[in-house]
């Protein structure tokens, strides 16, 4: 068994991160009750000018004047932890959460996804991409993958014997062995695993319980460590919310293309699809405001969610600054990806064709996109439908026009020459919509030719019904 | 020495005059009309390239001229867009032309969104075909499809009145079409040679 453990490090303030537009700005999130503020997490800029985590907030405040503050979440916290559960599910069934770290089961992923250092660098890459900060370390059990992960970030041990010999330098401070054991071992002068593992056992179970004894046999595998399977739930909801209040819609942007990146991980993990998402904007007083983005297929593809709920936003007057933003995707049908020819002429950087409809209906409307499908019935009116289903066969051999008139018009200018007919149309009678008409193909002064009607052994009053075009 | 260039691919960028016209590649682009198809310098559509159809009236069989190009297409399975069409395209006059109507996509566009439109699509690169009517288009927003066409390796077929022939106009191939006194078609300008004197003659829509 191999377990790989992808540690968090900054799991808090890479949720506040990346939530923000880039930038150099010092950042720090507080903690604490009121008196004592302290210093939770602070990034890369805020450390450089001396703020480290568990400082007094106002010594902070003594080393660097201007620095921006977010208050500490720990349900938030818990929030990108799961997310990142559900993102891990994609590449291994067995997923589990320890403190700041997530780790997976992946003996039987290596099948799939190639071997330990491609994996790495996908799941780095991945990890890249949804903006948080990671040291992943692969080892034969997920407490000692959990232990080195800390240590030496990139570290991969892949058999029983080689764990051992990796885990005897690691010292037991770092060990994430029980805290009071920990500080008995190195009040006895034992300061690496080393040195632990060589102690005898009847020994330590008398000294420290049989607590230690557990975690030492679990993190050399010894022992089996039991553990919570993620699950992954069967909606998707995030939210994200701004300490200032957003007005332009533009500005809605940035968040929006986290929102979707989320969901298309969460997606991919589950192998699902969404058709339908919602958005909720939340103002500082009244109802929120709904913006439900639909496709015509359910798809997965971040860009594409991102296509389509940009077009519909982008189509909102605000009626108040947004303070907050909720993606809700309730209906999660299976996603089945299109497929492509071998042997496609396409350009390679072509847009998916759906994707492009998706483009389209976001901006021109929902039904702006049709398919025409010929049916059965022998009105003209009738004889083509926009719904879905299965197209009439044969081709008639009676003459047709290409362009059809909505609603008849009279035909107006001089009298047209007859070049074809007539042709009686005269049936209906199932739905109320009888019709009798005898069907002409005639050619205009101007040189068109019509596709014109008149009752029944007329030939004249002609209404317009089509043209030859 | 600095770098080679090889002297076809200097001539066929056409940067150079020479006097008599440098032959230029023919098109795998049929029109289907093999009248037409003569006619024309490259024996065919421009490739990745604007097209822009002038007509007198609507009806008047600026459908027929493109319905052989497209039945070709959708029958190999390419994606054809339709943009804002005068009136409703009737499947059962499209399917008699050999159309395959699941490959047709009609959008329905206002006006201030055809060409938005129709850049989209030609960009995409997923279409083989998209047919627009615009009903406002300068200079400029033809200029815009035909780099997008061009973008996106597709025929761009861009219908407008006649009344625009007197217009510049940055299209590969305009044509103008002709009903009196029967329907015939004029190129206008052509890429690659000298526009035609004489029409060619078209079968009219309703045969």
């Amino acid at each position: 068994m191999s377990w790989a453990c992808l540690l968090l490090p900054q799991l808090a303030l890479d949720g506040v991160l990346r939530r923000r537009p880039p930038s150099d700005e010092p950042l720090v999130l507080v903690s604490g009750p009121a008196q004592a503020r302290i210093v939770h997490a602070a990034n890369a800029s805020a450390r450089a000018a001396g703020l480290y985590r568990g400082q007094r907030l106002a010594a902070a405040q003594a080393l660097l004047s201007q620095f921006t503050m977010v208050e500490h979440d720990a349900e938030e916290e818990a929030r990108w932890h799961r997310l990142l559960a559900a993102w891990a599910y994609r590449y291994s069934g067995e997923v589990g959460l320890f403190a700041h770290a997530v780790v997976l089961q992946v003996s039987r992923s290596l099948n799939l996804f190639g071997p330990w250092p491609r994996f790495e660098a996908l799941l780095r890459a991945d990890l890249k991409e949804l903006g948080f900060r990671h040291r992943i370390a692969l080892a034969p059990t997920a407490q000692a993958a959990y232990v080195l992960a800390g240590v030496h970030d990139g570290m991969a041990v892949m058999t029983p014997d080689a764990l051992r010999h990796a885990l005897s330098p690691i010292p037991v401070a770092r060990a994430r062995l029980p805290a009071e054991a920990a500080q008995g071992l190195s009040a006895m002068g034992i300061r690496a695993l080393g040195q632990l593992f060589a102690l005898p056992r009847a020994g330590l179970q008398r000294r420290f319980g049989s607590g230690l004894v557990m975690q030492i046999d679990r993190l050399l595998g010894d022992e089996p460590a039991p553990m919570e399977s993620y699950r992954p739930p069967d909606t998707f909801e995030q939210r994200m919310e701004w300490t200032h209040e957003i007005e332009q819609v533009e500005a809605l942007v940035f968040p929006l293309r986290r929102l979707t990146g989320d969901l298309s991980a969460y997606l991919a993990g589950r192998d699902g699809g969404v058709q339908r998402f919602e958005l909720e904007l939340e103002h500082r007083s009244g109802p929120p405001t709904h913006v439900t983005v639909g496709m015509l297929t359910a798809g997965r593809d971040a860009a594409l969610l991102f296509d389509c709920a940009r077009g519909r936003l982008e189509r909102l007057v605000l009626p108040q600054a947004v303070v907050a933003m909720r993606l809700v995707a309730r209906d999660l049908p299976p996603f089945v990806p299109a497929g492509r020819d071998l042997f496609d002429t396409r350009p390679a950087h072509a847009v998916p064709l759906d994707q492009l409809r998706e483009r389209l209906r976001a901006r021109l409307g929902e039904a702006s996109i049709q398919h025409l499908r010929r049916t059965v019935d022998p009105r003209p009116e009738f004889a083509q439908t926009t719904t879905t289903g299965v197209a009439a066969v044969g081709v008639a051999a009676l003459p047709r026009p290409t362009w059809l008139l909505e609603t008849p018009q009279p035909l107006r200018g001089p009298a047209p020459t007859i070049l074809a007919g007539p042709e009686r149309i005269e049936t209906g009678w199932w739905d109320g919509g009888d019709m009798r008409r005898d069907y002409y193909v005639v050619r205009t002064a101007q040189g068109q030719c019509a596709w014109v009607f008149c009752a029944p052994g007329e030939q004249g009053g002609w209404m317009l019904h089509g043209w030859f075009a | 020495m600095g770098q080679l260039l090889a002297l076809d691919a200097l001539l066929d960028a056409r940067q150079v005059w020479q006097g008599r016209g440098a032959s230029l590649p023919g098109s795998t682009q049929s029109t289907g009309w093999p009248a037409l198809d003569a006619a024309l310098p490259i024996g065919g559509w421009p490739e990745h390239a604007l097209t822009e159809i002038l007509l007198p009236a609507d009806g008047i069989g600026e459908l027929q001229l493109v319905l052989p190009t497209l039945a070709r297409l959708t029958q190999a399975a390419r994606s054809v867009m339709v943009i804002a069409p005068p009136y409703l395209p009737y499947a059962p006059g499209w399917e008699a032309r050999g159309v395959v109507m699941a490959w047709v996509d009609i959008v329905q566009a206002d006006e201030r969104d055809v060409l938005w439109a129709a850049e989209q699509c030609l960009r995409s690169g997923s279409c083989a075909a998209v047919l627009a009517w615009p009903l406002q288009a300068d200079d400029r927003a033809l200029r815009r499809l035909q780099v997008a066409a061009d973008t996106g390796k597709a025929l761009a077929f861009v219908f407008r009145d006649h009344r625009h022939a007197v217009q510049a106009s940055p299209a590969a191939l305009r044509l103008e079409l002709e009903s009196e006194p029967s329907l015939r078609v004029q190129v206008r300008k052509c890429r690659g040679g000298h526009p035609p004197a004489r029409a060619v003659p078209l079968a009219a829509g309703w045969s």
